[in-house]
């Protein structure tokens, strides 16, 4: 029955004396007040099927996946993408848990530690494989570390790769001096001031652990690792947060040396400036994965990823956010600025990078991350 | 119902939507901040449900946490002081000034335009390496080489003189327009000065004013995160920056929680000081 034949046979029942008026304008007052309460919940949770929220690093970053993906996929489609950014997956973490399920979506997370830590959380969503068709295109190894994580499922797909290595400003320091140096030159006493570092308690350890000959996956005298970690900070000027920060410190040429995001490190040199790039010896590798998380719309979620995947929008956000793509060069031209990228490898089994291992890494994220913020500021 | 119960009634219901909103979007809100401070971080991020007070003696025993909160009460102290310093002349002269207060006023709100974060960073290019000052100084001959100013407690404390100021003119500029000028060309008359009459007339007057803007400015500026994260160094950190780092970057909000309330109340503490000595009248009129 719909709502003009209830009104009808109501108004019919008090017209003929089976209802007192006063109960009659009560009704229709209830039912107006139920109809305006209910219509703007109503209308935003269809409106929630139309459109599906990505966030992820910001800058150029996402005006590559604006312009590559987003605006072709909606066209497309019709779903629209609403895209925010975060400075990092802890400070996303947090915005997530204080949300109602379905209001994030996709997320570009960094590194296989953040995948597991996600699912921990009870983040995780199951994709149904079938319908991402292009994620046969991917590198192997790269969809094989995630499936480990959730026993054989998938929450999210792989898309990008890079590194974070050593960026330095050759007006000041040459390709020689960072050669002989690597990771030590992050605590030269020589640069004091000069000297840039991202306030991420992993990349912070994982330097560490470089500047005083451990495996960073492994390092077994933490002792010297904080020192690594306080004589750095003695030496830094900032501690950049985000990558635009980053940017901007070198470009201003405020610091000369600083560990660096491969993608952001070769948007500077594209912009001209005499940025060098090095990954030092067990440099930090990683992998970004787009996350679905749990209460999404997943068939629309699924098909912003096998959009995302294709070959042809793959390509054109690689070139755009300058990280090679998770594509298998084995199965996908990769066109021709792809192979110059740093991080890029032509053989599609990455076995020169050495990624962050998850169990190592998660396994003291609630010591490591408080102590790191207590150095940090000059304990 | 009797006329007078209506009468009764009526304040309250009047009262009621601010009464509402202010229960839902403050103290709701601070009881499950209070609450979350009891609660545990488990080694997997997920918060442990209980009445523990583990967070709470950590925070109150820590000696990290004690040194950051002195040294955040430093910092908003010195503030608030050269806000004093710098906002009280600026008041005086937009109170006496004749026939351009309101375009002086105007000027006076600008600033509030424009995002503080935006205001904050735009010292970055005013005080950086290639910032502005250092051209000058470079083009002038001054100096050969860029002079490093940015990212110190200097700078914090720059960054905080230049959110804060409006508060602290404002405040001065109301409790200064409330003198009777008339009691300063009495002073006159009896063979003050016009410095003594300034120092035993006006001053004394505007003092209400001038400790109202200082409570805005103090608080305020205890409580910020942006201005030592955009222009401070490794070790120019307030405590708010301790309860971000708490809750985003180790996502312990129990922790984070129980850090929150331990600012609250130390500046409640020093709110409820002021109130017990000079009231929040003269507070209210400079925010009005």
């Amino acid at each position: 029955m719909d709502n003009t034949k209830r009104y009808e046979r109501l108004r019919e029942r008090y017209l003929n004396g089976g209802l007192e008026r006063r109960t009659f304008l009560g009704l229709i007052g209830a039912a107006g007040l139920a109809y305006g309460v209910r219509t703007p919940f109503v209308r935003e949770a269809f409106a929630a099927t139309k459109q599906v929220r990505f966030d992820g690093w910001g800058g150029v970053v996402s005006e590559a996946f604006r312009k590559y993906a987003f605006d072709p996929y909606t066209a497309k489609t019709g779903i629209k993408v609403v895209d925010g950014t975060f400075g990092g997956a802890d400070e996303y973490i947090s915005r997530v848990k204080a949300s109602q399920p379905g209001e994030y979506n996709i997320a570009h997370l960094s590194g296989v530690f953040d995948y597991a830590r996600y699912v921990g959380l009870g983040l995780g969503s199951e994709l149904n494989e079938a319908n991402i068709p292009n994620l046969d295109n991917v590198i192997p190894k790269l969809v094989e570390v995630f499936r480990k994580v959730t026993d054989g499922k998938l929450s999210c797909v792989p898309y990008d790769y890079g590194t974070t290595g050593l960026a330095y400003n050759r007006k000041h320091i040459s390709d020689d001096e960072m050669k002989e140096k690597g990771a030590k030159i992050l605590i030269d006493d020589k640069y004091k001031g000069k000297i840039g570092g991202w306030s991420d308690w992993r990349t912070r350890i994982w330097f560490a652990s470089l500047q005083t000959d451990q495996d960073p996956n492994n390092a077994t005298d933490m002792d010297a690792v904080w020192n690594a970690i306080r004589k750095n900070r003695d030496l830094v000027l900032k501690y950049w947060t985000s990558g635009a920060e980053l940017m901007s410190l070198l470009a201003e040429e405020e610091i000369y040396v600083t560990e660096g995001w491969s993608g952001r490190i070769f948007a500077l040199q594209e912009q001209g400036h005499d940025i060098g790039y090095m990954d030092p010896p067990n440099g930090y590798g990683w992998q970004e994965c787009l996350f679905v998380i749990k209460g999404s719309p997943m068939e629309a979620c699924e098909e912003l990823l096998n959009f995302m995947l294709a070959p042809e929008t793959s390509i054109a956000v690689a070139e755009g956010q300058n990280y090679p793509p998770a594509l298998d060069p084995n199965k996908v031209d990769l066109g021709k600025k792809i192979p110059t990228l740093p991080a890029f490898d032509p053989t599609g089994t990455l076995s020169g990078l050495t990624f962050a291992n998850p169990t190592y890494w998660n396994g003291h994220e609630a010591e490591w991350s408080k102590e790191f913020g207590r150095i940090q500021k000059g304990y | 119902m009797s006329v007078e119960r209506r009468e009764a009634r009526q304040p309250w219901i009047l009262l009621s939507p601010a009464l509402g909103a202010v229960t839902l979007l403050l103290f709701v809100p601070l009881l499950f901040i209070i609450v979350y401070s009891f609660w545990l971080r488990t080694a997997s991020g997920a918060d442990q449900v209980g009445f523990y007070l583990d967070n709470w003696h950590e925070a109150l025993t820590d000696r990290f946490y004690r040194d950051i909160l002195l040294s955040t009460l430093k910092i908003a102290a010195i503030t608030t002081v050269v806000c004093a310093i710098a906002g009280y002349p600026a008041a005086y002269f937009i109170a006496r000034s004749r026939g351009n207060k309101a375009i002086l006023l105007l000027l006076l709100m600008l600033p509030f335009w424009i995002s503080y974060i935006i205001r904050t960073m735009s010292w970055i290019n005013i005080l950086g390496v290639s910032g502005a000052f250092n051209t000058i100084l470079i083009a002038l001959g001054i100096i050969d080489q860029p002079i490093q100013m940015l990212y110190n407690q200097t700078t914090v404390i720059l960054g905080l003189v230049h959110f804060l100021l409006p508060f602290m003119i404002l405040n001065v500029f109301v409790s200064l327009e409330g003198i009777d000028v008339t009691l300063e060309d009495a002073a006159h008359s009896l063979g003050a000065t016009r410095w003594q009459s300034f120092l035993e007339v006006t001053l004394p007057l505007s003092l209400p004013g001038l400790a109202a803007g200082g409570l805005l400015c103090f608080v305020l500026a205890a409580g910020t995160y942006i201005t030592p994260l955009v222009l401070g160094g490794p070790r120019d950190a307030m405590f708010a920056n301790l309860v971000f780092e708490a809750i985003i970057t180790q996502l312990n909000w129990p922790l984070g929680s129980a850090l929150s309330l331990m600012l609250l109340v130390v500046l409640g503490a020093i709110v409820l000081i002021y109130n017990r000595y000079l009231g929040m009248a003269q507070l209210m009129k400079g925010l009005g």
